[in-house]
C-alpha cells in the first residue's frame, strides 16, 4: 500500500437482473397483473479501493463476485447504489467524465480463448483501446505493453491471430490490452483459472509486477483462496450478493470469523497428508437468489445457527469488538453498539436462549 | 525495475514525452492482412475439385454474359423468318449441330427466334438476377441481423416480428402477386425476391450476433470505451462475414431458380430473354409433344449447371467456415 488515498468507493451497490419471462408476461406486467421476478445478483455491496491496493473478492460460484467486478468497470448499470471514482459519482458523471473513467478502468477476463477477437491480430487487439481514445504513438505504446507482458520480441506477435497463440500467451495479450491505456485500476476476473497450472506462476508474477510498477489498484475476483492470499492486501468474502467478511488478508485467512468464511478456508486442501484437521463441510446449496430469504442469507447452511435473530434480522457488515475485520454475523458483538435484537420487536428471552446455546461468552 | 515506480507512475512516460518516429501505416497494414486472409480462404476453397469445377462454370457463364453481343449469332428477339401470312409461324428449324443444313446452331423456336442467341443472352438475365438479388439479400439480412442481435430488446423484437411476418409468406406465390401488381419487369422480379429472401439471412446473422455480443472480447471492447458502431463494425461484422458470404452464394442459386420459376409461369419480363421465358415459350408451343427437345433442354441444362455450381461453391465455403462439416 503506497498511499491511503481512496481511488474508488463502492456505495451500497445493487444489481438485480430481471428474469426473462417472454413478451406475453412482460405485456401482462405492463397492464398491472403480476410482478416481475428479479435475480438479486449483487445486493448491497460496499467497499473502497485505495490507490496501489490489491483487493480480493472471493466466494463460491453465483455469489455475485463477477457481477460486482463487471459493475466496477461499468459493464452493468447498477440497479441501486453508486460507484464513486475520483470524488465523482458515476451515476451523475458527464459523458466526458465517463470516457475518462473508461480510460482508467480496465478488466482482465477469465477465459483467454474468449476474450480476444479471433479475427483480430495481436497488434489490433492491443491497439484498439488507444484508437478508441485517440492516443498518439500507437505503435510504440503497443510494443511497450507487449514487452511488459513478456511477449518478446513484440514485433513477432504483431501479426499473429489468437488461434496461433497458447493460452498463456493469450492471457498476456489480454493483460497488455488492459495495460496499454495506463489505467488506474484493473478488475481481474479469475485471471489464471483457465490456464494450465504450469503457466499460472508466470502470469501471476506478471500480474504482481503489474501492480508494483504501474502503481495500480487491482480487484482480483477468484474462488481460489490460496491465490488471493498470495496476491491481495485485503479480502472481501461474498455470499449470495453480500459481503459477509472484509478485512486484511492475513487476518481473514488465519483467523476467519464468519461461519461461511471458516468453511471456505477449511475447504482449501493442505499439501500435507499428516495434517489432520476438523472438516466443516458446507451442507446444502446456495439459497434462492430470486426469492431472498429473510434474515441472514447463510442461516440454512450455518453450523452456528442461533435461532430467531438469524431468521429475522439481516446482519449488517460492521466492525466487531473482538477483531480487526468487518463481519456480517450476529455471533459477534457490534463495535458500534448495534443491537439486532431490538429489531426483532423486543423478545430478549429468545436472544438469551439463542446466545446461551452458543459458545461465545465474550458477547455477554 | 521496481525503482522506476517512484520516479514515474507510467511506463509510457518517455514515449509520450519524446514521441516516436516509428508508426505502422494503418491502411497498408489493414490491406496486407485482408489480402493474406483472402489468399488463405481462396487457397482452401480451390483445394477441392468440385469447387474448382464450379468456379470454372460460373466464370465461363460470366464471360458469356459479358461478351454476349459478340458470341450470339443473331438478335435474340428478332424473327428469323416470316410465315406466309405474316402471322406467327408454328414451324421450327432443326439445329445445325445435329447435321441440319441451316445457319442456326441450336435451331430456332416456333416463333422463329434463334435458340443459341437466346441462350447466350439468357445468361445475362440469370446472372443479373442472381448477383443483384444475392448481394442485396445478404447485405440487408446481415445489417438487420447485426442490429437486432446487438441491440436486442425492443429493436430485436420489432425487427424479428417483421421477419416472422415475411416467413409467413410463401416465396413463389408472393413473388407472383408482387410481380403481377408491379408489372412483369426483370427489376420487379429482383425486387420481389430481395423483399422475401433477406429473412433467412437476418435470422441466422441475428442468432450469431446474439451469442457474439455476450463474448468477453466484446465486453473488453466495451470496457475500453468502444461505442455501438465500433463494436458492430469491428467485432461483430468480421465474425459473421463468412456466414454472410455463405448465404450470399446460396442466394445466387435460389434467386436464379425463383426467376426461372416465375418466368416459366408466364410472369417473366416479355422484353428480356431469360432461360425461364425460353422454357415458358417452349411449353406454350408444346415443344415437348412435337419432339422439339432442342428448344427446352439447353436452357434447362444451363439453369441446372449454374444453380448446382452456386450450391457447390457455397457448400465448399461452408466447410471452411464450419470445420465440423469436413
Amino acid at each position: 500500500m503506497s498511499a491511503n488515498n481512496v481511488l474508488l468507493e463502492v456505495d451500497d451497490l445493487k444489481k438485480h437482473f430481471k428474469v426473462n419471462q417472454g413478451w406475453i408476461a412482460s405485456l401482462m406486467e405492463s397492464f398491472g397483473s403480476g410482478e416481475p421476478d428479479y435475480v438479486h445478483a449483487v445486493d448491497g455491496v460496499s467497499f473502497e479501493l485505495r490507490e496501489g491496493e490489491t483487493l480480493g473478492l472471493a466466494g463460491e460460484s453465483g455469489c455475485g463476485k463477477t457481477t460486482t467486478g463487471m459493475s466496477l468497470v461499468k459493464l452493468h448499470e447498477p440497479t441501486a447504489g453508486d460507484i464513486i471514482y475520483d470524488d465523482k459519482r458515476l451515476s451523475e458523471a458527464s459523458d466526458a467524465e465517463i470516457k475518462q473513467f473508461r480510460q482508467n478502468a480496465q478488466m482482465i477476463f477469465q477465459d483467454p480463448f474468449e476474450s480476444l477477437n479471433p479475427r483480430m491480430t495481436v497488434y489490433d487487439t492491443v491497439a484498439e483501446p488507444l484508437r478508441i481514445h485517440d492516443i498518439p504513438n500507437e505503435t510504440a505504446r503497443v510494443q511497450r505493453a507487449l514487452e511488459f507482458a513478456e511477449l518478446l520480441p513484440a514485433e513477432h506477435y504483431f501479426d499473429q491471430y489468437p488461434h496461433e497463440l497458447s493460452g498463456g500467451q493469450r492471457q498476456r495479450v489480454a493483460i497488455a490490452r488492459a495495460l496499454v491505456l495506463d489505467p488506474d485500476f484493473i478488475v481481474a476476473d479469475e485471471p489464471v483459472s483457465m490456464l494450465d497450472v504450469s503457466l499460472r506462476a508466470g502470469v501471476l508474477s506478471l500480474l504482481d509486477r503489474m501492480t508494483e510498477e504501474f502503481g495500480l489498484s487491482v480487484v482480483y475476483i477468484s474462488h481460489d483462496l490460496s491465490l488471493l492470499r498470495h496476491m491481495c492486501d485485503r479480502l472481501a468474502i461474498m455470499y449470495m450478493g453480500k459481503i459477509v467478511e472484509k478485512g486484511p488478508t492475513d487476518q481473514i485467512i488465519e483467523n476467519p470469523q464468519h461461519p461461511y468464511t471458516q468453511s471456505l478456508i477449511n475447504a482449501v486442501p493442505v499439501p500435507d497428508p499428516a495434517v489432520g484437521r476438523e472438516r466443516v463441510e458446507l451442507q446444502g446449496e446456495v439459497g434462492d437468489v430470486i426469492d431472498i430469504p429473510s434474515g441472514c442469507r447463510f442461516k440454512n447452511r450455518c453450523s452456528e445457527y442461533i435461532g430467531d435473530v438469524c431468521d429475522q434480522v439481516v446482519p449488517p457488515l460492521e466492525q466487531k469488538t473482538e477483531f480487526e475485520q468487518d463481519v456480517a454475523c450476529h455471533l459477534y458483538e457490534s463495535a458500534e453498539g448495534y443491537d439486532p435484537y431490538e429489531e426483532m420487536g423486543g423478545s430478549p428471552s429468545a436472544a438469551e436462549t439463542g446466545e446461551g446455546a452458543e459458545s461465545t461468552p465474550a458477547d455477554d | 525495475m521496481a525503482q522506476e515506480e517512484q520516479s514515474s507512475r507510467s511506463i509510457y512516460t518517455d514515449i509520450d514525452d519524446a514521441g516516436s518516429d516509428e508508426e505502422i501505416n494503418k491502411w497498408q497494414r489493414t490491406f496486407r492482412l485482408w489480402r493474406e486472409t483472402l489468399k488463405e480462404h481462396w487457397g482452401l476453397l480451390t483445394d477441392e475439385l468440385s469447387v474448382k469445377l464450379s468456379m470454372l462454370v460460373v466464370a465461363g457463364f460470366m464471360l458469356i454474359a459479358i461478351f454476349a453481343p459478340f458470341i450470339a449469332t443473331h438478335q435474340p428477339l428478332q424473327r428469323q423468318y416470316q410465315g406466309e401470312a405474316g402471322i406467327i409461324i408454328e414451324d421450327w428449324v432443326e439445329p445445325s449441330l445435329l447435321g441440319a443444313d441451316t445457319e442456326y446452331l441450336l435451331g430456332t423456336t416456333a416463333e422463329g427466334f434463334d435458340i443459341f442467341s437466346q441462350l447466350i443472352y439468357g445468361t445475362r438475365a440469370a446472372l443479373l438476377v442472381g448477383l443483384v438479388a444475392a448481394i442485396f439479400t445478404a447485405g440487408i439480412g446481415t445489417l438487420v441481423g447485426l442490429v437486432a442481435g446487438y441491440y436486442g430488446g425492443k429493436v430485436d423484437d420489432a425487427l424479428m416480428r417483421i421477419v416472422d411476418f415475411l416467413y409467413g409468406m410463401p416465396l413463389l406465390p408472393t413473388v407472383i402477386v408482387l410481380v403481377a401488381v408491379l408489372g412483369p419487369d426483370l427489376w420487379n422480379i429482383i425486387l420481389a425476391l430481395i423483399v422475401l429472401q433477406w429473412r433467412s439471412t437476418a435470422r441466422v446473422i441475428r442468432s450469431q450476433s446474439l451469442s457474439l455480443r455476450e463474448r468477453p472480447f466484446v465486453k473488453a471492447a466495451e470496457v475500453a470505451g468502444a461505442g455501438d458502431w465500433h463494436i458492430i463494425s469491428r467485432h461483430l461484422a468480421p465474425n459473421v462475414l463468412p456466414m454472410t458470404f455463405l448465404y450470399g452464394s446460396f442466394g445466387i442459386a435460389w434467386a436464379i431458380l425463383a426467376e426461372a420459376g416465375i418466368s416459366f409461369i408466364g410472369l417473366g419480363d416479355p422484353n428480356t430473354v431469360s432461360w425461364g421465358t425460353m422454357l415458358q415459350a417452349s411449353r406454350a408451343y408444346s415443344a415437348l409433344s412435337f419432339g422439339a427437345w432442342w428448344w427446352f433442354v439447353p436452357p434447362g441444362i444451363c439453369i441446372g449447371l449454374l444453380v448446382i455450381s452456386g450450391f457447390l461453391i457455397g457448400r465448399g465455403y461452408e466447410e471452411i467456415t464450419n470445420p465440423k462439416l469436413q
